[in-house]
């Protein structure tokens, strides 16, 4: 693969903030990725679609509130963020509860758009 | 084929370390180079070498070293997730290095394939 | 696509999450504590069946022999090894794992 190579990569997030590190580390990712100018789409699955439920408030377990970093992605020009009809509907939640601007689709069309990518990357 | 691999565990507790390890030595014995092992999450615990495990049980720093040694594998600690968890220079076993975050991406679009393990 | 996947059906939804995306013609590749789903008599077994109609099933020996489990595999699972592994990232154009 040569110079001006343009890859699609998909980070795929699925598991619960705060609880466990993946959710802030994988983000630190995709913060770095921006600048290697790829074709970069994100989606949250399952437990995932939590990472984006707003009002996040981390003073109480002195945690570092991550959830204003999903706000900036579009500044990064990350802005193919794709979530989990079904993880929606089985948490109770809908797409008005998300922080950031998102697109909704099915578990299939998900996996419609994975087969789409060169690389998968999950945390 | 170049094949990339991501190791999001450290050893012991998850077997994500033990099958990205056996899943390199098998691409290699088949011909294959392995462009990169990328550690993240816990898996910079890898590459401590302060670890100890009884004598009866594998070593799986040495393992991962020895493949660095033998087979010129890049094995990468990602620099934040190490300073997070006290991984440092000062600690790190033979044959990692400590880098960027960049270092996990070059390695999606210069790989021809890419395997994440973990939890 | 490969899809892997590593945990056991009974211990989270993982199996379930990666058959409800996977395209028709994909493979699944069950590793670590994910080889309990292709056991006989296990509660995943009629939804692993089904998957095998539309997906192609493998399942990584060692993990599933290591486990005790090695004469239980379910029909219509094909055992692979590390090897086997690799041939099965380098054959497909991606891979996701279920983590």
């Amino acid at each position: 693969m040569g110079e001006g190579t343009v890859k699609k990569i998909m980070y795929v997030n699925r598991k619960a903030p705060y609880g466990t590190i993946y959710a802030l580390e994988s983000l630190e990712v995709v913060l770095i990725a921006a600048a290697f100018d790829q074709d970069v789409s994100l989606v949250f699955m399952d437990d995932g679609v939590y990472q984006l439920k707003k009002g996040h408030q981390t003073k109480g377990i002195e945690v570092k509130n991550f959830q204003p970093t999903y706000r900036a992605l579009d500044d990064y020009d990350v802005n193919k963020l794709y979530v989990e009809k079904e993880a929606l509907e089985a948490r109770g939640l809908s797409e008005a509860d998300m922080c950031v601007p998102v697109e909704v689709k099915s578990a299939a069309e998900i996996g419609k758009l994975m087969e789409e990518q060169d690389v998968l990357l999950s945390f | 084929m170049n094949i990339g691999i991501l190791v999001n565990e450290g050893p012991y507790t998850h077997e994500a370390s033990d099958s990205a390890y056996q899943f390199c030595k098998a691409a290699l014995a088949a011909g294959h180079q392995i462009q990169r092992v990328f550690f993240y999450h816990d898996g910079v615990n890898n590459a401590s070498r302060l670890t100890e495990p009884p004598q009866d049980d594998r070593n799986i720093v040495n393992r991962w070293s020895k493949l660095a040694t033998d087979h010129k594998v890049d094995l990468v600690v990602c620099v934040a997730a190490a300073l997070r968890r006290g991984i440092k220079d000062e600690n790190l076993a033979p044959g990692f290095r400590i880098s960027g975050l960049g270092q996990l991406i070059e390695s999606s679009i210069q790989a021809d394939r890419l395997v994440t393990f973990g939890d | 696509m490969l899809h892997i996947v590593n945990k056991s059906p009974l211990e989270r939804n993982t199996l379930d999450s990666c058959l409800a995306a996977a395209q028709s013609g994909a493979a699944v590749l069950l590793i670590e504590d994910g080889v309990y789903a292709a056991t006989r008599g296990n509660a995943a077994e009629s939804k692993l069946r089904s998957a095998s109609e539309r997906l192609e099933i493998y399942v990584l020996a060692p993990d599933l022999e290591a486990r005790g489990m090695g004469a239980s595999l379910t029909e219509g699972v094909k055992p692979v090894d590390y090897a086997g592994f690799v041939d099965l990232v380098v054959k497909h154009k991606n891979c996701q794992s279920w983590l």
